[in-house]
């Protein structure tokens, strides 16, 4: 908690800037403080990825709720979360030439993961 | 479906994994312009039912049952969904067209998707198997019903983009999605949230999943519940926002708006200032009227007049969903007949106000507007101070939200949360250059042109089609706890499923629950002492007080009393009391008016009682007179002959003879003297001959010739129906 204990309402002194203005710009400018609240939140939002997304990915792929779960905890595991859960599966299935779900089988089973690494360029890391 | 037939559970589980939802997206209820109901005119009415239970009033005016324009929302989650799906059919059939699952105590923090169906606390697990065994119950209940039914759950925690997918895949058409309520509520990283949310959205958009969000919950929260209303629409301005920039178009948002205060407080003179502005900044958007839950004590009827104020508020500014909370909410977990009270005081509170708007307007001067433009001010004061320390991320680690000062006011109690702290913190990662996702609805960057697509190619075509193309591709879980699911609950309540067994039940098959009321003359302590005791000599297991009452601290006490009741009723052993088989006043008229009836009345023999046979015939009793019936009245101590004669002079269709002397059965001799007399004159096939009075016994009184015998408690209502039919019977038509 805060060490401040209590701000008294100063509405009336903060409000001053808003008084003249009419209903239609006072929604306008309502929305363009919205609108720069927002903005860095949709720019994070669109450079990351979590392991809800990349399971959520898997699941549309023709995965399973627990292989999506295994597939995304092995991905991080690896160091390739930010390829892509959905992309690892992906490069393996075109590298061995298997369909979409034998690639993520094969994974789960921990087979390829070095085939996927060395074609992303991905170090092993121990 | 008929009416009169359970909803077959078995039937519903079967074959669940080839189950596919026949739509998708939400459906808004059809309005009708000016639409009749019995001569009733509505203006702000939709589509009627095929089949519905009407209001109890409803009997009075041709058992019409309109329905407002509102969708209406109930929510229903006892824990069992397989008992769940038989209180949706009930809920349905009061009008709820909106149907929500609470999600399990603790789901909001499972890391990926619950399946299987285990039993739920204070809500159900949301799996894939309850949401299709669900959805499939719902096509059968909206088919019965005449119209469609959305189907709700929640899409939040820290699994959301995971639920997004299912739900999408499995046709339910509304979600509640706000990383705000990760945030402020279930202590998930406010960063995890917000990305998750990005996800979650850009799915829902394409199963055109009708989103709510959850502002609301910072009211239940607050101490001082009315002070947030800034707050509020700052927090509904940031989900709705970051919803349509991730692409959900503008008609699926809605805010799950809420009044904030409640009597003893001047209720709509906070309220509706409040709903007012949020309409006014708001109106690019849909209103998903919640109610006040802050409040709530155990008196079901306080926690209905506070509904229906809040529907007031509704009306008088708009309402696209109204949400019904059941008013037993503040002492249990609703139970069966709440939800359908609640629907019946949402529809009964909207169809009465009815064309408001027509009539009264919200004033443009004065106190309404001065305080609308206020709570607007402090929103943006609000907004500016957020963007001013830095954001929202850190506005929230500032603890701005949920403060229980009116904004600029602060008292520094808000909600904190760290921006690098709780469950999920640190799970982000950013995307490398050649980040990738072949699948559809995926938001944010991602890298297609490495595999040769153009931009704005589907992802997806590169693995001939994800789920959402391809729908076998999905893989079902039919359950992982051989303990803990539906087929194991089913066998335990086996006896009472599609069975002649029946016990009181309140929310699951076989519960036992059932409410004592009683109000004994002594202080609340006694009194709830007593009330225990009372419970217990009636056998009440594990009684319990929901709901005590003052009437008066030292005269007397209300107590509700809860317990279980271990008595099972076998129906093929009960007797049933023969229900009188009546047409309705309008059916009666109807056919009077086609073939006009007389009718000759006396009470015969040596007998001067006539209260009883006026009863049935004038007006004012509302005897059978009203439905036009022309009757002939002969007095008492009419001679048998004289009524038969009478009855053939005037061409009359029936004789009303009312017999109340009974000594020596001269009233059943005087029906076989009636019955006889009128074959000799050669009339009786073409007459029809009532006898009424208080000791006559219908069954003898038919031995004794007559065509039908009335006692005690008979009104106009039944004897103007039995001659109906008995015409109708007569000429065939």
């Amino acid at each position: 908690m805060n060490s401040k204990r209590f701000r008294e309402d100063d509405y009336l002194e903060r409000r001053k800037h808003l008084a003249n203005l009419n209903e239609q710009e006072l929604k306008e400018t309502f929305w363009a403080l919205a609108e720069k609240a927002v903005s860095p939140l949709v720019d994070l939002a669109y450079k990351n990825t979590s392991p809800a997304i990349e399971r959520s990915v898997l699941l549309r792929m023709g995965f399973s709720s627990l292989e999506a779960k295994d597939l995304v905890e092995k991905t991080i595991n690896h160091g390739l979360i930010s390829k892509g859960a959905g992309h690892v599966v992906y490069r393996l299935s075109k590298l061995e030439n298997l369909s979409i779900r034998d690639a993520g089988l094969k994974l789960i089973k921990n087979y390829g993961w070095d085939i996927v690494k060395s074609s992303f360029g991905v170090k092993e890391h121990e | 479906m008929n009416k009169n037939e359970k909803l077959n559970i078995l039937e519903i589980l079967k074959d669940l994994d080839k189950y596919e939802p026949r739509r998708r997206g939400w459906t808004w209820r059809e309005p009708v312009k000016d639409l009749n109901l019995a001569g009733n005119i509505y203006s702000d009415a939709s589509k009627p039912l095929k089949n519905s239970t009407p209001l109890p009033a409803a009997k009075y005016f041709e058992n019409i049952d309109p329905q407002p324009i509102q969708v209406i929302t109930s929510e229903i989650a006892s824990g069992r969904f397989e008992d769940d799906i038989r209180r949706m059919r009930m809920a349905a059939w009061h009008g709820a067209d909106h149907l929500m699952v609470i999600r399990t105590a603790g789901q909001s923090h499972f890391d990926g998707l619950i399946e299987g169906t285990p039993q739920g606390v204070g809500g159900v697990p949301i799996t894939r198997k309850q949401v299709r065994a669900q959805r499939k119950a719902l096509d059968i209940i909206e088919d019965e019903v005449g119209r469609p039914i959305n189907y709700h759950s929640y899409v939040s925690g820290v699994a959301g983009p995971d639920i997004a997918v299912m739900f999408a895949e499995e046709g339910v058409n509304g979600a509640h999605q706000d990383p705000q309520y990760n945030v402020l509520y279930r202590n998930i990283n406010m960063v995890r949230s917000f990305v998750d949310a990005a996800e979650s959205k850009k799915i829902m958009a394409w199963a055109d999943i009708l989103q709510i969000d959850g502002a609301h919950n910072a009211n239940a929260t607050a101490m001082v519940a009315w002070k947030v209303m800034p707050e509020l629409m700052v927090q509904h301005a940031i989900n709705s926002l970051f919803s349509e920039k991730v692409g959900i178009k503008k008609e699926n948002i809605a805010l799950s708006t809420v009044p904030p205060t409640a009597v003893p407080a001047p209720d709509l003179k906070i309220n509706l200032p409040y709903a007012k502005a949020l309409r006014d900044f708001f109106s690019d958007y849909k209103m998903r009227a919640q109610m006040n839950t802050k409040y709530m004590e155990s008196s079901t009827r306080e926690a209905t007049v506070t509904h229906v104020l809040n529907m007031m508020i509704s009306k008088l500014t708009s309402a696209d969903i109204q949400s019904t909370i059941t008013p037993d909410e503040g002492r249990n977990v609703p139970w069966h007949m709440y939800n359908v009270e609640a629907c019946d005081t949402a529809k009964q509170a909207l169809i009465g106000m009815d064309g408001l708007l027509e009539m009264v307007q919200l004033k443009e001067d004065g106190y309404l507007p001065e305080k609308v433009r206020e709570l607007k001010e402090r929103a943006i004061l609000f907004f500016e101070e957020l963007l001013e320390v830095g954001g929202y991320f850190q506005a929230v680690e500032d603890g701005f939200f949920i403060d229980s000062g009116i904004y600029p006011e602060r008292n520094y109690d808000g909600i904190s949360r760290k921006i690098n702290g709780g469950i999920g913190a640190n799970t982000v990662y950013e995307r490398d250059d050649d980040y990738f996702a072949p699948v559809t609805a995926h938001y944010g960057y991602n890298n297609i042109k490495q595999y040769g697509l153009k931009s704005g190619d589907s992802p997806s075509t590169l693995i001939d089609g994800s789920t959402f193309e391809v729908r076998s591709k999905i893989q079902y879980i039919d359950e992982l706890d051989e303990e803990d699911n539906v087929n194991v609950r089913l066998k335990e309540t086996k006896k009472y499923i599609n069975s002649k067994i029946i016990k009181p039940e309140v929310e699951w098959a076989g519960d036992g629950f059932l409410v004592i009321d009683v109000t004994l003359p002594t202080s609340v302590r006694y009194a709830e002492a007593a009330a225990l005791v009372i419970a217990k000599r009636m056998n009440l297991i594990d009684p319990e007080v929901i709901h005590r009452e003052i009437l008066q601290d030292a005269e007397a006490t209300r107590i509700q009393v809860k317990g279980k009741l271990d008595i099972e009723i076998n129906l093929d052993e009960l007797t049933l009391a023969k229900e009188p088989d009546l047409l309705s006043d309008s059916e009666i008229k109807d056919y009077i008016n086609n073939h006009p009836i007389t009718i000759i009345a006396g009470t015969v023999g040596e007998d001067e009682h006539s209260v009883g046979l006026r009863e049935i015939i004038d007006i004012k009793h509302g005897g059978i007179e009203k439905y036009g019936i022309n009757c002939i009245y002969l007095g008492t101590s009419v001679p048998i002959t004289k009524l038969v004669d009478a009855a053939i002079e005037t061409n009359a269709d029936a004789i009303l003879m009312s017999t109340i002397i009974s000594h020596d059965d001269v009233h059943y001799k005087n029906m076989k003297k009636t019955h006889e007399y009128a074959i000799e004159k050669g009339v009786r096939d073409k007459l029809i001959i009532i006898a009424g009075g208080t000791q006559v016994i219908p069954e003898t009184a038919e031995k004794n010739g007559v065509d039908a015998g009335f006692s005690r408690g008979t009104k106009g209502h039944h004897v103007a129906s039995f001659i109906v039919k008995k015409k109708v019977e007569m000429n065939g038509n």
